[in-house]
């Protein structure tokens, strides 16, 4: 590839502007484009004279730091400050409450829609904890995790899951579509895998800018089989982005399960072969996860190219409030996963044996008790509160409103002073 | 030629202009410095600016790195370097969704689709994704340094899949911007805007110019208003609407229909053909009272069509004749039969013909 003398300066400025993120200072001359040229070479590939298929490589193991008793596997891996473990603990109990309130409140008909994260707690807390504030998160739905562990409260959630006036979204999406630009936490959209390109590119951003940042994106096992997926990761590799791949493997798409969604080794396998740096990780163990996103973290910023990790754990869960997962699979399979591997139970049970917390029944009942309080405190609250004023439907279609938009709010403004009454409008704002 | 041209023009430091900004190419004053460019050293020229006076701007594609297979990013990459003019897998979904990413990150992102008849791939980024991302977020998160830029139309032989014209699919899509230029003064006018719109733009290249439409264009860095339709020739009679390449069809069939009819037509170039410029068109229509709509792509559904309906619903009391629509046949892109598809000057001057006479 590289020819004279000349050239290999340019190669050997542009490798040192690579390193020091120099390359608003550097000389065009270092960029000059290089044909490509790379001659036959036999040696390039290995010929074997025995015609058979290629064989599949061995199954990628998963990385498990506490067994499910709780009790310590890989001593090494204990270093999380107690503040952090802690938080990562106490944040899962919260995501669990929240989660069985708002499912049932859908069920009375107060919030139109909700997506529970039943024991995928330790992988989103986890992935919250280990990440730097500063790193943009795509998500796909169901890491609410994440978002509570930055900061996003039980007031924001109910917020947006009503659409009323104080939701960041203003009231235009379905429940659970969380997003907080203050949280670095890109807002959710309901086509799947959509946003996991979008992250490839978010993350080339931040190696452009030479900033140790990186872009982490959210997709189910399901969502991996979308031609989106593989445009992501493909993307991620050949432009070594900052991207973070987090797959949540937790056996089902809706009602489909993983035998019907692939046939290679998970997900893991096909990332391998994008030539991207892979991890397979219990997603049921916080101490595992937290450890393994700090180093792919690292990785990624240290390397300039992607990470991926799959965790490997189950949706306890229905898919959300308009499935009922027992129409396809067993209450016994749910059990044995609730009850034997609970990642919520493993960290407490780990955290109890290690000495590393107190626990104290009587005051856990009580810390359950009060957010459950909490959250029916601000499901009257957000309930109360007026949704967004009509005329907020025509806003952010563009930077401005554009003329076909303008003549549409007049249309509508006109239409509703003469037949308003049919609109229920006390319920809106005023404008 | 070509490359002495663009060698002298790399010369220049953008980066000294203040960006004009102008409503029409009319508006742009005589007197300031141009340089004889075709098409696709217009799209060369507007490109190479936006990358100088916008350190962020990144410009990638398929085969975009050696210069484009249209020639449109010529030199840039050894300009601007690898990591701002690059080559993207050969993925159209992952190109588009790679350029909302960039865009949600700060960067202004430059994607081109290869030809217009390879977007649909990634018509779910740009539909459900790139148009809605500002407002699904409630104006947290945009993607409105992202432009696409796109070949489109006719070329003489390229069948179904290296002719369409996809314009109507997109805009009937709120939240995104589509334009199309008729030649390089605009083109780089309108790119230049498009590029640095606050809201993701679709721009379509008409490929049949690349090298066939040449310009006296400015040097300076100057932008065109999105949103107005340009007046090119005032009439009396008749109305006569087109974009892209057909402009210069309806111009000829004007000239025709002058010879020949003695009719007076008033030609407009749409240029935004989302959110289009209805004001433009009304008061040309309530000057004539006749309208007739072109282009290439097929007739029903159109983006004639939109134009008829709203020309019907705001000009009702001035028309003369029913609003008339030539264009493509409700058929694939034809190979052999091009010539035939095509509404061409003889369709258009047909229609002017029966209008006139209604």
């Amino acid at each position: 590839m590289i020819k004279n003398f000349r050239q290999v300066c340019r190669f050997a400025l542009y490798q040192s502007a690579l390193k020091t993120n120099s390359f608003q200072n550097l000389s065009k001359r270092a960029f000059c484009y290089v044909k490509h040229h790379k001659t036959f070479n036999d040696n390039e590939e290995i010929y074997t004279h025995q015609l058979s298929a290629a064989s599949q490589p061995d199954t990628i193991p998963t990385f498990r730091v506490i067994d499910l008793q709780g009790s310590v596997l890989a001593p090494q891996y204990e270093n999380i400050p107690d503040e952090i473990l802690n938080k990562i603990f106490d944040t899962m109990v919260q995501v669990e409450e929240i989660d069985t309130i708002l499912n049932m409140t859908q069920r009375q008909g107060k919030i139109s829609f909700y997506m529970p994260s039943f024991g995928e707690q330790a992988t989103t807390v986890g992935v919250g904890a280990a990440l730097e504030f500063e790193d943009l998160v795509f998500p796909q739905y169901r890491e609410q995790g994440t978002i509570i562990y930055r900061g996003y409260t039980v007031r924001d959630m109910l917020n947006q899951c009503i659409g009323n006036i104080h939701d960041l979204g203003k009231g235009r999406q379905m429940p659970v579509h969380y997003g907080s630009k203050a949280l670095n936490f890109v807002t959710v959209s309901s086509p799947l895998t959509t946003q996991v390109p979008q992250a490839s590119g978010a993350g080339y951003g931040y190696r452009l800018r030479g900033e140790n940042k990186v872009a982490a994106t959210y997709f189910g096992e399901g969502a991996a089989s979308e031609g989106d997926w593989h445009a992501a990761l493909n993307f991620a590799a050949t432009l070594s982005c900052q991207t973070l791949f987090l797959c949540r493997n937790n056996k089902y798409a809706i009602s489909t399960p993983v035998v019907d969604q692939y046939r290679g080794d998970g997900i893991a396998g096909k990332s391998i072969g994008y030539g991207i740096k892979t991890y397979r990780v219990d997603g049921n163990d916080a101490l595992a996860v937290y450890h393994t996103v700090k180093e792919a973290r690292n990785y990624i910023v240290t390397n300039k190219a992607p990470a991926f990790i799959e965790f490997m754990t189950y949706r306890i869960g229905d898919h959300s409030t308009s499935d009922h997962s027992v129409m396809y699979r067993t209450e016994d399979e749910i059990s044995s996963w609730k009850s034997t591997n609970n990642p919520i139970t493993r960290l407490g049970l780990y955290l109890k044996k290690s000495g590393r917390r107190v626990f104290d029944e009587a005051k856990d009942k009580e810390v359950r008790a009060a957010i459950k309080k909490d959250i029916i405190a601000a499901l009257k609250e957000a309930n109360e509160q007026k949704l967004p004023a009509w005329n907020t439907l025509f806003e952010d279609v563009y930077d401005q409103l554009t003329p076909n938009l303008k003549e549409q709010k007049e249309e509508l403004r006109q239409h509703l002073n003469e037949y308003g009454e049919h609109y229920n409008l006390q319920k809106f704002a005023s404008n | 030629m070509l490359s002495k041209i663009l060698k002298k023009a790399n010369k220049v430091q953008y980066a000294n202009f203040a960006t004009a900004k102008y409503r029409l190419a009319k508006d742009i004053p005589a007197g300031v410095e141009t340089q004889h460019m075709n098409l696709f050293q217009a799209v060369n020229n507007a490109l190479d600016i936006a990358l100088q006076t916008d350190k962020t701007a990144c410009l990638f594609g398929e085969d975009v790195k050696f210069g484009g297979v249209f020639r449109c990013s010529l030199g840039l990459n050894e300009k601007y370097g690898t990591d701002r003019v690059f080559n993207t897998p050969l993925c159209e979904q992952g190109i588009a969704a790679f350029g909302i990413g960039l865009a949600t990150n700060g960067v202004t992102a430059i994607a081109e689709i290869q030809f217009g008849d390879y977007i649909f791939p990634a018509f779910d980024q740009i539909v459900n994704e790139a148009a809605k991302y500002r407002f699904r977020s409630g104006n947290q998160f945009d993607c409105g340094s992202l432009t696409i830029r796109t070949t489109w139309g006719a070329v003489g032989h390229g069948a179904l899949y290296h002719s369409q014209s996809p314009e109507a699919y997109f805009a009937h899509t709120p939240g995104l911007k589509v334009v199309i230029p008729r030649d390089p003064i605009q083109c780089k006018g309108l790119l230049l805007a498009s590029i640095r719109d606050k809201n993701p733009v679709i721009f379509f290249e008409p490929k049949a110019l690349y090298r066939n439409a040449e310009a006296d264009v400015p040097v300076m860095d100057y932008e065109l208003d999105l949103h107005v339709a340009d007046v090119i020739q005032e009439g009396t009679d008749i109305t006569l609407i087109a974009w892209g390449t057909q402009v210069r069809v309806i111009q000829e069939a004007a000239k025709l229909a002058k010879e020949k009819l003695g009719v007076s037509c008033e030609v407009i170039d749409l240029q935004t053909i989302y959110p289009y410029d209805i004001d433009t068109l009304q008061k040309s229509v309530n000057k004539t009272g006749r309208c007739i709509i072109s282009h290439e792509a097929p007739i029903t559904c159109g983006v004639g069509s939109e134009l008829a309906a709203n020309i019907q619903e705001k000009c009702f009391l001035r028309l003369e004749s029913p609003v008339k629509r030539v264009c493509g046949f409700d058929t694939p892109f034809p190979l052999v039969h091009e010539p035939i598809y095509l509404p061409d000057k003889w369709r258009v001057f047909d229609a002017i013909k029966k209008s006139v006479n209604y």
